[in-house]
């Protein structure tokens, strides 16, 4: 019997691995939703519609981390005892530190053009740089989740992960400030 | 022909009768209710025929009021007892309004309110808050409704802006409470025209609904797969509408006049004349490339000819304004404008062509206008009501919307933590931890705010409390874990809780911007709904209409269910129903009634626990049956 306590994966009777189908995600999230959210329970009294809520909150709060590759990937390392930590662990590899500051760099450059075109020209060539990079992370974490089971090593890629979608989100802003 | 059936005399009929239950619009300008009759949704017309409803309220010197059109037929001869867009002072203080010397009225801030409190208006019948004035409407529904139905209302679906924030959704609710009215859900306005419209057009892909009101503008990217609307984004201004435009004309007019310099001299009848002059012309130039527009000031009548190429000008502003706000919303949605497989136009002052103009050219496509956009929202409303209400059992319409606008906490140098970010799908809850800032520190002060901004001062202030008898500890030692929920109603509370010592508090975001329970029951003994009627009478009567419903509820459950109770669960419960039943036709006692209700709620929680279970298990099994 599915309860409360279930993992995500379970939750959602998918299996438990880092590469999964989203359309897949998305199609059971909206069949247990159909069954639990509480507009089922409109005309049921409070108790049913407490737990209708319980259950509901659970199946958004089960997609919102496997429907992101980030979280779910974090996930996955807690789930098998690595925890990631990122408040309290920033050590990163001297190579990824030297092309974060590179990175930076190059966004002060871009924010320093005057040009509105030249600026977003700029920006979006930065922009599928750090894409590159974070597919090519997501790759890496695949392969050391679901094909080594090495999740030391993969807590280390979710950590890059998460500098290059935090850079990421930095030049988007700025993108969406100049146009 | 299936036979129809009939009851016998005396008997309660089928839990599954229907229930009458409708779909409210409450809107800035006009406010309508709609109801599924035979399997259509129909907006419900008044004795007159008229299905829209003025948002206007005329309080008279003594008891009476006018309401609708008689309100605003009168409007000109009595302003500051006519109110009229009370929706845009909703859960507002006097503070929030842009430009109050404008209006009409005579605005005050309420007693032992703070100065961040509701604003109220001063009439000739007292100080009437927004939310009192929009239960004078809404009561004036329901009534509509009944009389119609020639039954009591079982409940309503009442929409409100997708980017209300929760002071002006929980204002929404306290009014429908006021106006004796049982809110099934509040439910956010866009999605509610995407379900008439969607249902209407077998429409599956990705929609936008572009909703311009008269003082609300929301945009909603949905997606739409076999009766399931979900939200992908919201955005908008809960602050431009067309009101915005009319004053823009107004001003544009004054220019042309050559009178701009006199603004600020003009009496609050000229200015609503002048408004009143605006707004016509605004509406003729829908259909013609120029209007003149004529306005008696100091016994001078000035005439004015004003193009459809000048009122763009003067209102490019605004219309960018909703541009912007819709390129945020698809960024949100992590989508293109390419995307959108349609745009429905949604909302009176979608009728400008300067909007459908800019929202075809930004799109690529022409916009979609085939729904009445006055209705389409009641509509909706209409459709989700009736299936709320459990009339609808084949129905499988699913909404999964999302909160407009960040919910966070006050840290340290005023910067807000956000703990729900904005589009998150409701219900849903989420939790953050904090810890003291200083050693031995006993209490901590949580003030809860909503908006994008980071600063404190630039968000809206919801709620303040305080956790209390935290044990004495080193700075940074206390975990004190702070959890949001936001129910499907977009409604917020708040819990904090020590991990280490179990210290607790909760609060439903309601009495700092809302208004409190007290406020309310002194409302409710002033209004009219129970000024003739006896407290004690009301309270029996709400007893009973409860333990009615909770009886319809568990038979309705044990008819679908009843197989996973064990026997002894089974004679406990239907004891536990009969006693209630026999309590409910009997006691004049309303703590009796109440009590026997709470029982059977006590005893089938268990029962809806695992009915839920069993749900879940199905829809497990049968995705597994379909990955086959």
């Amino acid at each position: 019997m599915i309860s409360l306590q279930a993992s995500d994966f379970e939750l959602f009777g998918l299996p438990t691995a880092f590469e999964l189908d989203r359309s897949q995600i998305d199609l059971q999230w909206k069949s247990l939703q159909r069954e639990a959210h509480p507009d089922r329970f409109a005309s049921e009294g409070a108790a049913a519609q407490r737990i209708a809520m319980q259950w509901s909150v659970r199946i958004n709060e089960a997609y919102n981390r496997l429907k992101d590759p980030l979280k779910r990937a974090a996930y996955l390392c807690e789930l098998n005892g690595a925890a990631v930590n990122a408040e309290n662990n920033t050590n990163m590899p001297s190579a990824f530190l030297m092309q974060q500051m590179e990175w930076r760099e190059a966004l002060d450059d871009c924010k320093a053009l005057k040009a509105n075109d030249a600026k977003d020209e700029a920006l979006e060539k930065l922009l599928d740089e750090v894409d590159g990079s974070h597919a090519q992370a997501l790759k890496q974490i695949a392969k050391l989740i679901d094909v080594e089971h090495n999740f030391p090593a993969a807590v280390g890629q979710v950590r890059a992960l998460m500098f290059i979608e935090k850079f990421a989100q930095e030049v988007q802003h700025q993108l969406d400030a100049s146009s | 022909m299936a036979l129809l059936q009939i009851s016998e005399p005396g008997q309660a009929p089928d839990p599954h009768q229907r229930r009458i239950a409708v779909g409210i619009d409450l809107g800035t300008t006009h406010s309508l209710v709609a109801s599924v009759r035979n399997g259509v949704a129909e907006c419900l017309p008044d004795d007159k025929g008229q299905v829209i409803l003025p948002s206007v309220v005329r309080y008279l010197p003594g008891q009476g009021r006018q309401i609708g059109q008689e309100a605003v037929a009168n409007a000109a001869q009595d302003p500051e007892n006519t109110l009229a867009s009370v929706k845009r002072f909703m859960g507002r203080s006097l503070s929030d309004i842009a430009h109050p010397e404008k209006l009409p009225y005579k605005f005050a801030q309420p007693e032992g309110a703070s100065a961040k409190g509701m604003l109220s208006i001063q009439t000739v019948q007292g100080d009437k808050s927004p939310v009192e004035v929009s239960a004078e409407i809404l009561a004036t529904l329901r009534y509509r409704a009944e009389d119609t139905f020639n039954d009591d209302l079982h409940g309503a679906v009442i929409t409100v802006p997708a980017y209300f924030d929760d002071a002006q959704r929980q204002a929404t609710k306290d009014a429908a409470q006021m106006a004796g009215i049982n809110v099934l859900r509040l439910i956010n306005e866009p999605t509610a025209a995407a379900i008439a419209y969607g249902l209407d057009n077998a429409s599956e892909g990705i929609y936008a609904v572009f909703d311009l009101g008269g003082g609300t503008f929301d945009i909603s990217i949905l997606r739409l797969t076999r009766g399931v609307f979900e939200v992908m984004a919201t955005g908008g201004d809960s602050a431009l509408g067309g009101d915005d435009y009319d004053h823009a004309l107004a001003d544009a007019a004054l220019a042309s006049m050559g009178l701009s310099d006199m603004q600020a001299g003009l009496s609050a009848e000229d200015k609503t004349r002048l408004k009143a002059a605006a707004r016509a012309a605004k509406e003729a130039l829908t259909n013609s490339p120029d209007v003149s527009l004529v306005w008696t000031h100091a016994s001078q009548s000035h005439e004015v000819k004003l193009t459809r190429v000048q009122f763009n000008e003067a209102t490019s502003a605004l219309t960018a304004r909703c541009m912007s706000a819709v390129k945020k919303a698809l960024r949100d949605a992590k989508i293109k404008a390419e995307d959108i497989q349609g745009v429905v136009m949604v909302g009176g002052s979608t009728r400008m062509p300067q909007v459908q103009e800019a929202v075809a050219v930004f799109f690529g496509k022409p916009p979609l206008n085939n729904l009445n956009p006055d209705e389409v929202v009641a509509l909706g409303a209409a459709i989700q009501a009736n299936q709320l209400a459990g009339n609808d059992s084949a129905g499988d319409l699913l909404l999964l919307d999302v909160i407009p606008l960040s919910l966070g906490i006050e840290t340290m140098g005023g910067l807000v933590e956000r703990i729900i970010p904005r589009n998150q799908t409701i219900p849903t809850a989420m939790a953050q931890d904090f810890t003291t800032y200083q050693d031995g520190q006993t209490a901590l002060a949580l003030h809860v705010l909503q908006g994008e901004r980071d600063l404190v001062v630039d968000c809206r202030s919801l709620a303040r409390f305080e956790l209390r008898g935290i044990p004495p500890m080193a700075a940074g030692a206390a975990r004190i874990r702070v959890t949001f929920t936001v129910d499907a109603d977009g409604l917020l509370s708040v819990a904090a809780k020590e991990q280490i010592s179990g210290v607790e508090a909760k609060i439903d975001v309601k009495p700092s911007y809302g208004l409190s329970d007290d406020q309310i029951a002194k409302m409710l003994q002033d209004s009219f709904t129970t000024a003739e009627v006896d407290m004690k009478a009301r309270a029996l009567v709400e007893a009973r209409v409860d333990g009615d419903r909770m009886l319809l509820a568990t038979q309705s459950a044990l008819h679908a269910d009843g197989q996973l109770l064990s026997a002894a669960d089974r004679a406990q419960i239907d004891s536990l129903m009969l006693a209630l039943r026999q309590t409910v036709d009997s006691s004049q006692d309303a703590q009796a009634v109440e009590d026997a209700t709470q029982a059977l709620a006590q005893a089938t929680e268990a029962f809806a626990a695992e009915r839920m279970n069993h749900s879940i298990q199905k829809a497990l099994s049968g995705q597994n049956i379909q990955s086959l």
